[in-house]
Order: structure tokens, then C-alpha cells, then sequence
């Protein structure tokens, strides 16, 4: 393909590439590619001293720090338990397999303002679990707290669906030659079969932590948005656009998603080693 | 014969080398279905509770009102021009990639991805910042009075720019595994282009399609960030479902909240069953490789 | 119907892999021709460049007096055959069949009365009655071939073209339609070309053999010429084992297989 400067594309017997590229391309500008460039010009024009000033704003750097922090927690609880979950369905056969396959989604389809009013209904102080909670003296609604219990439901799926096609596919026979060389069950799972599967697992944490890091819906309600404690990133810019301050929203965003795309720039260098070290997996 | 079984006892436990004992089995089980049950289906239910709290009058009557009909009808509205669109699209591009090699192949479906991984309130931003009264084109179509933001408009193309990716990953794998000899094939047979998308690409696809645009119809009818960023909240307007549910959650209306909460709940148990019954019933007309996401 | 195929100086070059180098062929109306090859040989790529499926870089196609170029892929008219016969997996036997009479402008569709008619013809021919209304993954692989044959000759095509007709097939279906397909070309009467790596398969069924190498044409023959006169060492090496066979066979046996037309 690259041997073929005078054109683009191989030629082919099939008709509609040009219309079908061009309506793709056309859709891609003008809803996505534009809008994002619009908001990098504005960046730009902002100019290093109040881009700073504004980046630098205690409030700014608490709500990164929040957002980034709660969707790292929550990204590394979901690869626990997110894991386990992928074991259990596709390992063993139990009742319910089926429907709690089926229910592992859930979080993509429910809308995240209803799952965000339901879980604040849930964990506030009044409510069946935080009013348990608030006995042993623990605050989970409007806390930073409630933000990961939010993130969690909001991030589960990306784990278990990232980690289950691969742990199917895992052969039996290096279980089997594992077990026959002598070694014990706990150990042929930790140091036989998970290696296969912890490429899948970082792919599927670092899909977590960039919805988490983004996550807006689910978890203003349960938040309690005390500014410099509960006051997520995304909060944040939405309170600037209120306030009609475009440079400060734009600013937290930018910085949001050099940090995000940093991140999984990062992670996809670690997987690249990886797979170097490993081989193909 | 019935004696040599007693001195193998790893025939007792077939299983033993490449499986868990029964207690553990039970042990992850059990610790994965109480997770799930508090994570997941526990705020599911507390939807449905909730929204029942004060009897189905209550909840009928938040049917009843007006605003609450208007959110609804906007919300079918946003949803009956983005998820066609995103449809399109989905169609467009997966019929160029899939179906011819090109320079660029792999950017193109890294930037048809982009939407997945900016936060929704970014994408919402990013109209205002086109289309806001301090936007880029803010003056200009204030003095010709077109209205983008705080408005349908502005709400549709968060809502196509947040859905934007669905339909062509389910597509995009499938039409790769499916190659392009079917369609040469219906060429030579003297099938026009069109033809030969309607007649042969097009049902082989069908089912793959429909799974898009279940879940691209999912997200854009609970799409809650990017539209709140650029709706304005006005009452009857520019509210959909879920901005309705916040604005009543705000006034205290927890049962309101929850009843138009409940019926977005009842659409994602739609979807899920849905979507649940295409990966049962079509599982090898979904793709090749896994479609999940 | 039939017409002769004449190919001129086809080049055709896949990034640095040069495909054909200079590739001529005449095959005359009514003719039933091999390509002969190994893999890579470049045999599938000249099949598919007569039927407009690849554009060559240069050189020249021509359907009796027509440039090949000069016809969009629909307008060829060209029957062909694909290697893992590219069925309709969604459309009946019948539908398949149906397909190309179908998708023709209204103003030259015939009828769905004559178009079935037409089918259940071809079904006869292709020995497939009363299947009309299977779908190609209830048929067998043998099934599924003559489909696909029924479907290229439903367009009454100027050529049909065959991409290893029994490549996927178990080797004892492919002996019983390898003298099928002789049979019904003797009726039909088509231009045909076909692509194999099998030289029984070639040498049996082609009344001339077209032998490739790194892209170009070693030789072309009747069986018969091959044999007694091979053009390179290449060839020599590459039928040695047929030649063998043949020998053994005419010690056996007076008059033998392979050159007794």
C-alpha cells in the first residue's frame, strides 16, 4: 500500500469508496474533529501566563486531582473485582450464570443521571446502606467515597469484557502441564494463567480509569460538589460554562485530556514492552 | 477392576488439576454475586422502589405533566435524528474500511473511536466554544438569530458526538471478517453498487446493525453530561429525560426523579434483554472476534 | 454466446511483488482451458484480471472483438466461479441462482415466472433438483459448487471462469465433478478458464494447459504436447510425476487417458 504514491488507495472491483470515505470524513469534521479543534485554538490563544494562573487555581488543581484520584481507585478495585467476576463466568457453571453475564452491561445501558440519583438514594445518610454505614461512623454519600462507589458501577464492564473473550481463549493444556510438573492450584492460576490474561486486564483498567476520569452523570449527585473536597473536574467546567468563564472550562479541559491521553500513552507503551517480552499475546 | 479405582485417587477428582475445589468455587461465586448484587442490581432496584414510593397514582401522575411530556418528547426527538445519523455513518465508514485498503486506515479508526474518550462535559464544551455567545461563531449567528446552544440543535449534535462511535465498531470487525467475495460476486452477476449493498452487503450485516443501534439508541436517549453542557435547562424546551430527572431531584421531587428515572431504567432493561437475546440467538452474525466493548 | 478471450502483455505488480510479467494467452470460443501452476505463480491473479476483479497495470483483455476496459465489472457479463464460492449466505439455492436475472435493470428482467423457470433449468443441469430452497450452509461443499456454477451460467455468460473449482473438496467428490464439469462444458459450450495447482486435475479435464511460473506463462499445450515436448526444465520438473504416471499407464494399457482426444 505504501509502495503506491500515486494514489491512496489499492484499486479495487468495488464501487462507493470515494462517497462512502467522503460522508465518513465529512460526518468526522464536522462532529467531531472540528468541535475538538475549536477547543485546542482556544487553548492556545489563552496564552502561557493565564493558562497557568488558571491551572494553578487551588480549586482547579483539587478537582484534577479528585477526578484523577477517585477514577484511579475505582479502576484499581474493578480490576480486582472485575477479574474475579470474568473468572467466575467463564470458569465455572453455576445458576444465574446467564442473567449475571447478561447484567454485567447494565452500566453501559442505564443511563448515568438514573444510576446517580439511585446510588445517592442509596448511600445518603438516610438511605439503607448509609444509614448502616453512618452508624460505624463512616460518611459514604457526598463524600470522595461515594465518587469511587459511583465510579465503580460506571466501570465495572470494561473490565470484565475486556478480560473475559481472553481468559476464554487461555489453552487448558498449560493448566494441565503445570499441574502435572507438581504445582499447586494456587499457583499455576497466579503464575500460569494470569500472565496470559493481565495484557487484557490493563487494556480493561485503563478504559476504567478514562471513563472514571471523565464520569459526570453518576456522580455529581452523590458528590454533595463541595468545592476543594467532593467538586469533580468535569463539575468544574461545567460551573465555569455557567459563569460564562469559556477560558477556565476550557483550561480544566485541556489539561484534563493531555493528562488522560498521557496516561493511556503510557499504558500503551507499557503493553508494547510487554508484548515484546512475552511474545505475541 | 472396581478395586484399582480406590488406589487412584485422583480419579475421584477429575477435575482437581485444572479446576478450583468445590468450597472455593462456591467461595469467588458467592463473593462475585454479592458484589455484583450491591454494586449493580441493588441501585437497579432501588430505582423501581423508589419511584413506587407513594403508589402508582404518584407515579402516573408525573406523566401527566406537562414538562415531564415535553422531556420525553424531546428525548424520542434527539434520539430519532442522532441514532439514524450515527447509523449512517456507522455504515459509510465500515463499507470503506472494511471493504478497501487505504493510507490512513488506522488513523481514521482511532479518530472514529475519539468521542469514547473524552469526558461528555468536553464534548458538550466544545460546541459552545463553536457555537456559544463567546464562541467562535457566537456573534455571527446571534445577529442572523440561529439558535445552536441552550437549544435542540446544540442538544442533537452533543448527542451524535457523544454516540458518534457505536455503530461502526459493531460494524467495522464483522464486514473485516466477512471480506469482499460476495460482493465481487454480485457485481459480476451484473449487480449495480447499490444493489449489490442492499441486496448481499446489507442483510449480512443486519443483525450486527441493529446491536449498534440498540446501543447507540441506549446512550443517546440517557445521555446526561454533554447535553447538559450546552440544553440551558429550560423547562418544556430544551430539557430531555435525564436533565428532567436532575431538575427534579433538585426540587426535592424525589418521586418524579425516580419515575421518569424508572422509565429510563425499564429502556435499559429493554436493551440488556435485547441486546442479550441478539448475542444468543445471532452470535456468529455479530463478529467474528468479540463485540464487546 | 461463447467468444474467444485473447489476453496481451498483462502486467500486474502487488507493492514490489511483481504478479505477471508480460502474460499473452488466446483461448478460442468454446475452449476449456487450465491455468497450471504452483502457489504464487501468479495463475489466480491473470483469472482474476480477465474477469476485472484486478486492474492491470498495463496490457489488454479482449472478449472477441470487445477491450475488456472498456466494460464496467457488471457489463463483462463474465461467469465466475470462487474458490470458496462466495455463495449468498442469507439468500435460498434458488435466490443465488435467481441473483444476476434479478438485479438487471427492469427493462431486460425477465419475468419471475421465466426467471424461475430459468433456475429450476439450471438446478436440473447442475443436478440439484428439489433443493431449491436450502441455504448454502445446509448443502455440502460439493452442493455448494455447482450452485455457485448454476449462478454464474444463469447470466449466460461471454466466459466462465473458475477459481479452483475443487480446491476445498475431498478428494474423492473432486474426481466424480471433475468428469461432471467436463460433461457439462461438452453441453454448454463455454469459454472456459479455470485455476488449479493440481496437475491430474489439469491435465484431465483442459483441452489446452496454460503453465505458469513467477508470473509469467512457461508453456501452452495440449496435454499431449506438454508431455512429449516440455518447453523448459521448469516444466519438465513441475510434471514430472504425471509423465511418470502416463508411462505406467501406457505399459499397462494401449490407448491412455490423457491423450486419447
Amino acid at each position: 500500500m505504501s509502495f503506491l504514491p500515486s494514489s491512496l488507495r489499492q484499486p479495487s472491483a468495488l464501487p462507493g469508496f470515494g462517497l462512502a470515505l467522503g460522508f465518513t470524513l465529512a460526518a468526522l469534521s464536522l462532529i467531531v474533529l472540528i468541535p475538538l479543534a475549536a477547543l485546542v485554538l482556544r487553548a492556545a490563544s489563552i496564552g502561557p501566563a493565564d493558562f497557568f494562573a488558571i491551572a494553578r487555581d487551588p480549586r482547579t488543581l483539587a478537582a484534577l486531582r479528585l477526578s484523577f484520584g477517585t477514577a484511579l481507585i475505582a479502576a484499581l478495585v474493578n480490576t480486582v473485582f472485575g477479574l474475579l467476576i470474568a473468572w467466575v463466568l467463564v470458569r465455572y457453571r453455576f445458576p444465574g450464570r446467564r442473567i449475571i453475564d447478561a447484567a454485567v452491561d447494565l452500566p453501559f445501558a442505564l443511563p448515568t443521571a438514573v444510576a446517580g440519583i439511585s446510588m445517592a438514594a442509596i448511600y445518603a445518610p438516610n438511605g439503607p446502606i448509609g444509614s448502616i454505614a453512618q452508624q460505624f461512623g463512616l460518611k459514604i454519600a457526598y463524600t470522595p467515597l461515594g465518587i469511587v462507589l459511583a465510579l465503580v458501577f460506571i466501570g465495572l464492564p470494561f473490565v470484565v469484557r475486556t478480560v473475559q473473550p481472553v481468559l476464554e481463549e487461555v489453552e487448558s493444556d498449560i493448566e494441565e502441564a503445570s499441574a502435572l510438573l507438581g504445582a499447586s492450584r494456587l499457583r499455576t492460576v497466579f503464575q500460569v494463567v494470569l500472565p496470559h490474561v493481565y495484557p487484557a486486564l490493563l487494556t480493561g483498567f485503563a478504559l476504567a480509569f478514562a471513563r472514571g476520569v471523565g464520569e459526570y452523570g453518576s456522580v455529581i449527585f452523590i458528590a454533595g460538589n463541595i468545592p476543594l473536597v467532593s467538586e469533580i473536574a468535569p463539575l468544574l467546567i461545567v460551573i465555569k460554562l455557567e459563569e460564562f468563564d469559556y477560558g477556565g472550562a476550557t483550561v480544566i479541559a485541556t489539561l484534563m485530556l493531555a493528562i488522560s491521553f498521557a496516561m493511556l500513552f503510557l499504558i500503551n507503551a507499557i503493553q508494547g514492552w510487554s508484548r515484546t517480552k512475552h511474545g505475541n499475546v | 477392576m472396581a478395586m484399582s479405582d480406590r488406589f487412584l485417587p485422583l480419579s475421584h477428582h477429575p477435575e482437581r488439576a485444572t479446576s478450583e475445589t468445590a468450597p472455593t468455587k462456591a467461595v469467588l461465586i458467592a463473593v462475585a454475586g454479592l458484589f455484583l448484587g450491591a454494586i449493580l442490581f441493588f441501585p437497579l432496584v432501588t430505582v423501581f422502589i423508589e419511584a413506587l414510593r407513594k403508589g402508582w397514582g404518584t407515579l402516573f401522575g408525573t406523566f401527566a405533566d406537562p414538562d415531564t411530556l415535553a422531556a420525553i418528547r424531546l428525548t424520542l426527538l434527539v434520539a430519532a435524528i442522532a441514532v439514524p445519523f450515527n447509523a449512517a455513518v456507522g455504515l459509510a465508514a465500515s463499507w470503506a474500511i472494511a471493504k478497501f485498503e487505504f493510507r490512513g486506515k488506522n488513523l481514521l479508526l482511532t479518530l472514529i473511536d475519539l468521542p469514547f474518550s473524552i469526558s461528555p462535559v468536553i464534548s458538550g464544551l466544545v460546541y459552545v466554544l463553536l457555537f456559544g455567545a463567546q464562541g467562535w461563531l457566537g456573534p455571527w449567528l446571534d445577529q442572523h438569530n440561529i439558535h445552536i446552544i441552550f437549544a435542540v440543535p446544540g442538544i442533537v449534535l452533543a448527542t451524535v458526538l457523544v454516540t458518534f462511535p457505536f455503530v461502526a465498531r459493531e460494524l467495522i470487525p464483522l464486514m473485516q471478517s466477512q471480506g469482499t467475495s460476495e460482493e465481487e460476486a454480485a457485481l459480476m452477476l451484473g449487480a449495480s453498487g447499490w444493489y449489490t449493498f442492499l441486496k448481499v452487503t446489507l442483510p449480512n450485516v443486519k443483525w450486527a446493525l441493529l446491536y449498534g443501534v440498540l446501543l447507540c439508541n441506549a446512550r443517546a436517549m440517557g445521555e446526561f453530561g454533554a447535553v447538559s453542557v450546552v440544553s440551558g435547562h429550560i423547562r418544556g424546551l430544551t430539557n430531555t429525560m435525564p436533565l428532567h430527572i436532575e431538575i427534579l431531584y433538585n426540587d426535592y421531587n424525589f418521586v418524579g426523579a425516580f419515575a421518569v428515572a424508572s422509565l429510563l431504567a425499564g429502556l435499559a432493561l429493554v436493551t440488556l434483554l435485547a441486546k442479550t437475546f441478539l448475542e444468543w440467538r445471532f452470535a456468529g452474525e455479530l463478529a467474528a472476534t468479540s463485540r464487546r466493548h | 454466446m461463447s467468444v474467444p478471450v485473447r489476453v496481451r502483455n498483462l502486467e500486474k505488480t502487488f507493492g514490489r511483488y511483481p504478479a505477471l510479467k508480460g502474460v499473452s494467452l488466446d483461448v478460442e470460443a468454446g475452449e476449456l482451458v487450465a491455468l497450471l501452476g504452483p502457489s504464487g505463480s501468479g495463475k489466480t491473479t491473470l483469472l482474476r484480471a480477465i474477469a476485472g476483479l484486478e486492474q492491470p497495470d498495463a496490457g489488454q483483455v479482449l472478449f472477441g472483438d470487445i477491450d475488456a476496459n472498456t466494460l464496467s465489472l457488471r457489463e463483462r457479463r463474465i461467469g465466475f466461479v470462487f474458490q470458496q464460492y462466495a455463495l449468498f449466505r442469507h439468500m435460498r439455492v434458488i435466490d443465488n441462482i435467481a441473483f444476476g436475472l434479478r438485479a438487471r435493470p427492469r427493462s431486460s428482467r425477465p419475468s419471475e415466472a421465466a426467471i424461475k423457470s430459468k433456475v429450476l433449468e439450471l438446478l436440473h443441469l447442475v443436478q440439484l433438483d428439489g433443493l431449491e430452497a436450502r441455504y448454502p450452509a445446509q448443502l455440502s461443499g460439493g452442493q455448494r459448487q455447482r450452485v455457485a456454477l448454476a449462478r454464474a451460467l444463469a447470466i449466460e455468460p461471454r466466459v466462465l471462469l473458475l477459481d479452483e473449482p475443487f480446491g476445498a473438496l475431498d478428494a474423492r467428490v473432486r474426481k466424480d465433478l471433475r468428469k461432471w464439469l467436463r460433461e457439462l462444458h461438452q453441453r454448454t459450450g463455454h469459454t472456459t478458464l479455470f485455476v488449479t495447482h493440481d496437475q491430474d486435475e489439469a491435465f484431465e479435464l483442459a483441452d489446452r494447459i496454460a503453465i505458469l511460473d513467477q508470473g509469467r506463462i512457461e508453456q501452452v499445450g495440449t496435454a499431449a504436447e506438454i508431455l512429449e515436448r516440455p518447453a523448459t526444465p521448469f516444466i519438465d520438473s513441475f510434471i514430472e510425476g504425471i509423465a511418470r504416471r502416463e508411462a505406467q499407464a501406457r505399459d499397462r494399457t494401449k490407448p491412455h487417458v490423457v491423450a486419447s482426444r
